[in-house]
C-alpha cells in the first residue's frame, strides 16, 4: 500500500523540528539564518512557511502521477510503488523539465555548483523501505505531521473534519490536485490563504502530453506512406514526362 | 568597389569580435561559476533565454530544411532547387548551435549523451532529444554531398545518393515531429503558461509556423547572400515562395484565431497586462506581412519581400519567446530578466552562424551556377515555367 504524509496545520505550532530532521536526514547544514529562509531550496528541501498567525508546511508532495518524472527524458526520477518520488542525480542531465514542469514549483537546483544536482524531498524513501517513518513525522512534537498508509490517513482526515467541522476548512488539500498527491493538507481556512495553489487542475498532468505522444507511431507510420507515395506519384510524372522527350523544368535529377 | 566595401566590413568585423569577446567571458563564467554565476534563472524560473531563444528558436528558424527538402525532392517541385542548399545549410548550422547552446543551458552538459541509453518514452523532451540527435545527422548526410561535390569525390556522392529518398523522408518525418514536440512541451504546464498561448493544440501550432517561418527563412537568407555574395538575388522564385508563404500564415493565423474563439479566450485582451500587450505585438509581426505578402507590388520588390520575411521571422521569434519565457512568468510568480552573460551567448551564437554560414557559402558550391548572366536566364526560364506561376 501506497504511503503518504498528513499535515495538519491547525495542530502546528511552528516548531521547525521538521526543517531541523530533514537537514538532518539529508546531511544539509541548518542554522537560524536557514531557519528563516521560509522557502524551500536546494538546502532546505522541506519549510514551514507563516501566514499571519497560521503555519503550513512546504515539501515535495509525491504527486500520484508526477508531472516531473513523466517529464525526465533520462528517467532519472522514478514514482515508487511505496508511495516517494526518488531521484536518481547519476543519470540527470540538468535539463530542469522537472522544474518547469511541476505544478508546486518543488523541485530546486543547485545554481551555483559547477557539477549541479536537483534537490527535493522524497518522502524518505530509504527510510519508509526499512519500514521507519519519515525523518520529519517522526521528529513533528505535535503529531501535525503524520507517515502512515494514504488510504488510512485519508480516512483519518475526513474524520477529524467531521469530528470538529467548525475547526477545519471542509476540504483535504492533494486528495483530487492534480489526480492525488501523496502529502495531504488539512487547514482552518481556505487553502489559498495558507499559499496552497488552488488553481491546479485535478487531472493528472501526465495525461496532457501523452494524449500527443502516443500518436507518434501513427504519425510516423501514416507520413512515411503519405510522403513516400507523394514522393513516388511526382517522380513518376517527371519520368513519364522525360520518356516523352518533354522538358521538366530548369533542375531535373538523373 | 574594394574602397567603398572595406570600412563596412571592418565595422561588422568590430562588432562580430566584440560579440565573441564578450560571449568567451561569459563562456568562462558558465563554465567556472556554474548556471548561478551566469544567468538569472531561479528555481521558479529554470528556463530562460537559451531555452526560450537558443534551442525553440533556433530549432524553427531551421525548418528551412525540412520544408525545401519536402518541397524539391518529395514534391518534385525542381524550380525551388536553387535556394534547397542554403535552406539545408542554414538547418545544419542551425541545429549545431542548438546542440551548442544545449551544452551551455544543461545542468550537466556532459551528460548530453544520456537520453541515447537512458529512456524513458513517456517524456516530450526525450523525444525532442532523440528526433534532434537523428535529425542532425540526415542533415549531416544531406549536407555532406556539397563537400563531395567541391572535392569531387563521386563515389561517395553516388552512396549517399542511393540512400537519398528514405533519407528525406525520414528527415520531413523527424522534423514534422520535433517541431511539433517542442509545442507539446508546454502542454504539461496549463497553469503556468498564459491562456493566450497555452491551448491542446500547441503542437500544431507550432509546426505550422515552423513551416512557414522556414520559407521566411529562405527569403531571408536568398536576400543576404545576394548582398554578401555579389550575386543575382532570384526573385520570381522567392515571389513565388512568398505567395506559399503568404498561404501558410494565413492557414496559421486562422487556426490560431479559432483556437482562441474557441476557448473564448479573446476577453483576456481587454486586460491591461504586459501579456496583451506582447500577445498584440506578437500578432502585428505576423498579420502585417501575410496582407502584404499577397500583393504582388509587394512579392516583386526586393526590399519589400525582405521586410515581410524579416517581420515573420520576427513574429515567429515573439510567438516563441511568448511561450517559453513571457508567457510563463505570471505563472511562476516571478519575474526574468535575462543576465548580460546569457545575452551575450545568444548573441555570440546567432554570430557564429552568421560567420560559418558565410564561410562555407564562399567556398563551397551553395549558391550554384547563379551568376548575373545565368541568373537572368533562370528568371525566364521561371516566368515561363506554368508551374511557377500557378
Amino acid at each position: 500500500m501506497p504511503r503518504a504524509i498528513l499535515y495538519d496545520s491547525t495542530l502546528c505550532i511552528g516548531c521547525r523540528a521538521c526543517e531541523g530532521a530533514c537537514a538532518e536526514r539529508w546531511g544539509l547544514p541548518y542554522n537560524d539564518t536557514i531557519a528563516n529562509e521560509e522557502r524551500i531550496s536546494a538546502h532546505k528541501l522541506t519549510t514551514i512557511e507563516t501566514h499571519g498567525d497560521k503555519f503550513v508546511r512546504r515539501l515535495c508532495m509525491n504527486c500520484l502521477q508526477p508531472a516531473c518524472a513523466s517529464v525526465c527524458p533520462v528517467g532519472a526520477l522514478q514514482k515508487t510503488r511505496l508511495g516517494p518520488v526518488t531521484y536518481d542525480a547519476s543519470k540527470c542531465m540538468g535539463c530542469r523539465y522537472c522544474m518547469q514542469a511541476c505544478p508546486f514549483q518543488v523541485p530546486t537546483y543547485e545554481w551555483s555548483s559547477r557539477l549541479p544536482r536537483m534537490r527535493k524531498c522524497d518522502m524518505c524513501f530509504e527510510r519508509q523501505s526499512r519500514g521507519q517513518l519519515t525523518a520529519c513525522a517522526e521528529a513533528c512534537p505535535v503529531g501535525a505531521t503524520k507517515n502512515g498508509e494514504r488510504d488510512e490517513l485519508v480516512a483519518e482526515a475526513r474524520q477529524r473534519i467531521a469530528e470538529k467541522p467548525d475547526q477545519y476548512y471542509r476540504k483535504v488539500y492533494g486528495l483530487t490536485e492534480v489526480g492525488g498527491t501523496s502529502v495531504l493538507y488539512l487547514s482552518a481556512v481556505p487553502f489559498e490563504q495558507i499559499g496552497l495553489r488552488t488553481n491546479v487542475p485535478q487531472e493528472p498532468l501526465p495525461m496532457l502530453t501523452w494524449r500527443v505522444l502516443e500518436l507518434l507511431p501513427d504519425v510516423v507510420s501514416t507520413g512515411s506512406v503519405l510522403l513516400g507515395g507523394i514522393w513516388w506519384i511526382t517522380n513518376r510524372r517527371a519520368e513519364v514526362a522525360r520518356a516523352e522527350g518533354r522538358n521538366t523544368g530548369p533542375k531535373g535529377r538523373k | 568597389m574594394m574602397i567603398g566595401k572595406l570600412p563596412k566590413i571592418t565595422v561588422w568585423r568590430a562588432v562580430f569580435a566584440a560579440i565573441m569577446l564578450s560571449g568567451l567571458y561569459a563562456t568562462w563564467l558558465r563554465v567556472f561559476y556554474g548556471l548561478g554565476g551566469s544567468t538569472n534563472l531561479s528555481d521558479k524560473f529554470p528556463w530562460g533565454l537559451w531555452i526560450g531563444f537558443d534551442v525553440m528558436c533556433g530549432v524553427a528558424l531551421a525548418a528551412g530544411g525540412f520544408t525545401l527538402v519536402a518541397t524539391v525532392h518529395i514534391f518534385n517541385l525542381r524550380k525551388y532547387h536553387p535556394v534547397l542548399r542554403p535552406a539545408i545549410l542554414t538547418a545544419f548550422l542551425g541545429y549545431i548551435l542548438v546542440a551548442v547552446g544545449l551544452m551551455y543551458d544543461l545542468g550537466r552538459p556532459d551528460r548530453i549523451w544520456h537520453p541515447i541509453v537512458m529512456w524513458n518514452p513517456h517524456s516530450v523532451m526525450f523525444e525532442v532529444a532523440w528526433c534532434v540527435i537523428l535529425y542532425t545527422n540526415v542533415l549531416f548526410l544531406e549536407f555532406i554531398p556539397i563537400v563531395f561535390e567541391k572535392l569531387g569525390w563521386h563515389k561517395p556522392m553516388e552512396w549517399v545518393h542511393r540512400i537519398s529518398v528514405p533519407l528525406m523522408i525520414l528527415g520531413v518525418l523527424l522534423s514534422t515531429l520535433h517541431q511539433s514536440s517542442l509545442g507539446t512541451l508546454f502542454l504539461i504546464v496549463p497553469e503556468k503558461l498564459y491562456p493566450l498561448w497555452y491551448t491542446p493544440i500547441l503542437p500544431l501550432l507550432f509546426f505550422v509556423s515552423a513551416i512557414a517561418v522556414g520559407l521566411a527563412m529562405t527569403i531571408f537568407e536568398s536576400w543576404h547572400s545576394s548582398r554578401a555574395f555579389g550575386r543575382a538575388l532570384e526573385l520570381p522564385l522567392l515571389a513565388s515562395l512568398a505567395r506559399v508563404l503568404a498561404v501558410v500564415m494565413s492557414v496559421y493565423l486562422w487556426i490560431r484565431f479559432l483556437d482562441l474563439f474557441h476557448r473564448d479566450a479573446f476577453a483576456l485582451l481587454t486586460r491591461n497586462r504586459t501579456e496583451t500587450w506582447l500577445f498584440l505585438l506578437e500578432m502585428a509581426l505576423l498579420v502585417a506581412p501575410t496582407v502584404l505578402l499577397y500583393q504582388a507590388r509587394i512579392r516583386r520588390s526586393p526590399g519589400a519581400l525582405y521586410a515581410c520575411a524579416v517581420m515573420v521571422v520576427f513574429g515567429i521569434v515573439a510567438n516563441r519567446l511568448n511561450v517559453g519565457i513571457t508567457g510563463i512568468e505570471a505563472g511562476s510568480g516571478t519575474h526574468y530578466i535575462p543576465k548580460w552573460s546569457e545575452v551575450a551567448i545568444t548573441l555570440s551564437l546567432v554570430a557564429v552562424g552568421f560567420a560559418i554560414f558565410r564561410v562555407i557559402g564562399q567556398y563551397f558550391p551553395i549558391f550554384e551556377a547563379h551568376s548575373s548572366e545565368d541568373a537572368a536566364a533562370e528568371m525566364e526560364e521561371t516566368e515561363a515555367d506554368p508551374v511557377a506561376v500557378g
